[in-house]
């Protein structure tokens, strides 16, 4: 199996998006469910939410936010590259169906995959009042495909470069408005925040967790999440989790186990980078 | 009195196998065993005295014609030698390494009555590695039967049933669902007691049989069994083993530090994470690692983070009597400086103010009587508590079948308290056409009984897709 990547698009500074061929796994994938890429033969196994598929093309796409590493050299990948391995569609899909006026709510490079169940979401008939978040202006993207796929939507940002300051305005809207089911992909402390925003009006609100993995499949239990105080698989028993019952905390401290070695890895890589890299792709 | 013949003179000693030294195989991630010589080979191969009714044989479970291919090493004959393991065993390279022989072919050996058992896994080793340096032969394969099989797990289980259902002429597929083929031999045991090139070159082989190999497949994820079973798919044989790992549930599981056996493995195994960052899979060790568990998985662990350059201790709740891990590994561990903790088992982990495990609280035990496995149960000795100081540790008390198969195959019987698949004696599952074997069947058990229920297996689909029109 090739896996070739069709196109790409910088969705943001430092934030693109991947079409890569893999008819299986288009012909498979489902709104929330996730991938494994591996970069190189000497690559890490990174999972990565799905934000589109096509099953006609036999595609399958995935955003990503240039933070460690394999992250940069991806982004410094093209159309016409191809990756080592795509596994997926992994993990267990989100559950689509018609639960009345919902609030979707995407933060960062999540907006791109959180659009995904927002279209789904839609197309079952839902009500969908979407929120995109990012730090800055600059890092906010598809507003205008999230407005045509959602009934009402709201912008907001870190430091108020564009639309709300902050997730308080989330607060005044609850006052006013009632909803029957909250989705959340974004960041660790984003989805807390929003979770413990939802929880007093008793929204189910249903988060994306992203624990360090590896396997993805069920194996190594790197990704295990306290759920209800139970210890629950990311990769088999989710991704997504009642919002009301994950442990954020062991979350975010879980995802920094290899905070130092990631930092030598992409630290080394930058060094590197601009000698040769050919060696890198086929050992 | 009549006088005796005067007997040949045996030699009761077995070929000693040559080792890298523990204290620099310890610094390393080199085959600990280096192998023998073509003298060394010969001077053992001396010792089988060719039984006309060998007993060996008995006790391996894919049959392997052992007197025979000992005979061909006699005379010199290493390719004949090589054919005839490979007319029962397609994996003699991995099971020369890692099988227990001294609990199954070479305990029955009429030689261990006057001194040491023909030593047979080294001599199995020693064909399999004298092929791979003069080139394999493809052996003839049945005509075509038309029918079509897919096996689910590239490890034991999978490649054996696969190698064997080729040759028989079917058409066959195998879906794995990591990355690189070879379950558990490439993810799971480690390069010092079996190298990754060893592994390749066996799969290489069964490719070459005309195995069509799918990696990054996740069957119950992409094609479901059922699914396949609709396509122009006649058989499925599941070898998906036993991949999910168990956790003790006490305070402190998930502390920084705290690795599965799993994942452990897996970093090191698969993804090379020894060497990193040339590899990009990184893994942290600190000074003073516990490995729990008494197993071969914690053996392999131990002896991985010993080589990684830590001081580790194994404890385990039961003595050394009871240890299930191989003799020749606890040997092994041992020489390496690993220290042996018995009859304690943890209560819980304690974290620094980063999260990361600094101590745990363990309790001593006293065995009572057998439980249901047939060893002394052990017994929690009430105000016996007392801490380890430990920035590592390792979680090896066993692992249980992946679900996934079992939740996406409607119809499938399971023991649900183990999760493993249920099957007859020729490991036909309740579906027809679906056989299963191997660690998914069994829970974790060993390479080579794997491969025995693959080889089972494949014999019963090959009489189900000849009777099927």
């Amino acid at each position: 199996m090739i896996y070739k990547i069709v196109s790409t698009e910088e969705l943001a500074p430092k934030t693109k998006m991947f079409e890569v061929l893999a008819p299986d796994i288009a012909a498979k994938a489902k709104p929330g469910q996730f991938l494994i890429v591996i970069i190189s033969v000497k690559g890490e196994r990174i999972p990565l939410t799905i934000c589109d598929y096509n099953r006609e093309k036999g595609t399958v796409s995935f955003a990503f936010h240039e933070v460690g590493k394999t992250t940069k050299e991806l982004g410094q990948m093209q159309a016409g590259d191809t990756l080592e391995n795509v596994t997926g569609p992994l993990g267990n899909p989100s559950e689509i169906k018609n639960f009345g006026k919902i609030l979707c709510i995407g933060g960062g490079v999540f907006i791109a995959p959180l659009l995904l169940q927002v279209k789904a979401m839609k197309q079952t008939g839902n009500k969908v009042t979407t929120i995109l978040g990012a730090r800055i202006k600059e890092e906010l993207f598809m507003e205008e495909k999230a407005k045509t796929l959602s009934d009402k939507i709201y912008t907001a940002s870190d430091d108020g470069s564009i639309g709300y300051k902050g997730l308080d305005f989330l607060k005044e809207i609850l006052k006013t408005e009632k909803f029957d089911h909250c989705v959340v992909m974004g960041p660790v402390v984003m989805m807390k925040e929003v979770s413990e925003i939802t929880k007093p009006y008793g929204i189910p609100t249903i988060v994306t967790t992203t624990p360090i993995m590896m396997d993805g499949m069920g194996m190594c239990g790197v990704c295990r999440v306290t759920v209800g105080g139970k210890m629950l698989f990311g990769c088999v028993d989710g991704p997504e989790f009642d919002g009301h019952q994950v442990d954020f905390e062991e979350l975010v401290q879980r995802q920094r186990l290899f905070l130092p070695e990631e930092r030598v890895a992409s630290l080394m890589w930058e060094k590197n980078i601009g000698g040769c890299r050919c060696d890198r792709k086929k050992a | 009195m009549t006088e005796r013949k005067p007997k040949p003179k045996i030699k009761k000693e077995e070929v000693k196998m040559p080792k890298q030294d523990p204290k620099v195989r310890v610094k390393n991630f080199n085959e600990v065993a280096l192998g023998y010589t073509e003298e060394q080979a010969l001077e053992e191969a001396a010792r089988c005295l060719q039984c006309v009714k060998p007993q060996c044989v008995d006790g391996c479970p894919v049959e392997v014609p052992i007197p025979e291919f000992i005979k061909c090493i006699k005379e010199k004959k290493y390719a004949e030698g090589i054919i005839t393991i490979k007319s029962k065993n397609a994996l003699p390279a991995v099971c020369g390494r890692v099988c227990p022989q001294e609990e199954q072919c070479q305990v029955k050996c009429v030689l261990g009555k006057i001194g040491d058992p023909v030593s047979i896994g080294r001599l199995e080793r020693y064909l399999a590695d004298w092929e791979r340096d003069h080139g394999f032969q493809i052996p003839e394969k049945a005509p075509p039967t038309g029918k079509k099989v897919a096996v689910v797990g590239a490890g034991p289980a999978g490649l054996t049933a696969a190698a064997d259902l080729i040759q028989l002429g079917h058409k066959v597929t195998m879906y794995e669902a990591l990355h690189l083929p070879g379950g558990v031999l490439i993810y799971g045991i480690p390069e010092f007691r079996l190298p990754k090139a060893i592994v390749r070159n066996e799969v290489a082989y069964i490719e070459k049989l005309g195995v069509e190999l799918r990696v990054g497949n996740l069957v119950g994820r992409i094609h479901t069994i059922p699914e396949l079973l609709k396509t122009d798919t006649n058989a499925v044989f599941i070898g998906s083993g036993a991949g999910l790992p168990r956790f003790m549930g006490v305070e402190g599981e998930n502390l920084g530090g705290i690795y599965s056996a799993n994942e452990f493995l897996i970093r090191n195994n698969l993804m090379k994470s020894f060497d990193f960052p040339e590899y990009d899979t990184p893994v942290r060790i600190g000074k003073h690692v516990v490995v729990i568990g008494g197993g071969n998985v914690a053996m392999d662990c131990a002896r991985s983070s010993m080589r990684l350059g830590a001081e580790v201790c194994l404890l385990y709740r039961r003595s050394r009597d009871e240890l299930p891990a191989r003799q020749e590994e606890i040997e092994n561990a041992e020489e390496e400086g690993l220290v042996c903790k018995f009859l304690a088992a943890p209560l819980k982990f304690n974290g620094d103010e980063k999260g990361w495990v600094k101590s745990m609280e363990c309790i001593a035990m006293e065995l009572g009587p057998p439980d249901e496995s047939g060893r002394r149960r052990p017994i929690p000795m009430k105000g016996s508590e007392f801490t380890m100081e430990t920035d590592t540790v390792i979680i090896a008390i066993g692992q249980t079948p992946n679900p996934i198969i079992q939740r996406t195959t409607t119809g499938l019987e399971v023991n649900l308290k183990r999760g493993t698949i249920l099957v007859d004696e020729n490991g036909k599952t309740s579906i027809q056409g679906v056989y299963a074997g191997g660690d998914v069947v069994t829970g974790a058990a060993t390479v080579i009984s794997a491969m025995g229920a693959g080889k089972t297996a494949a014999k019963a689909m090959h009489k189900f897709l000849s009777e099927k029109k």
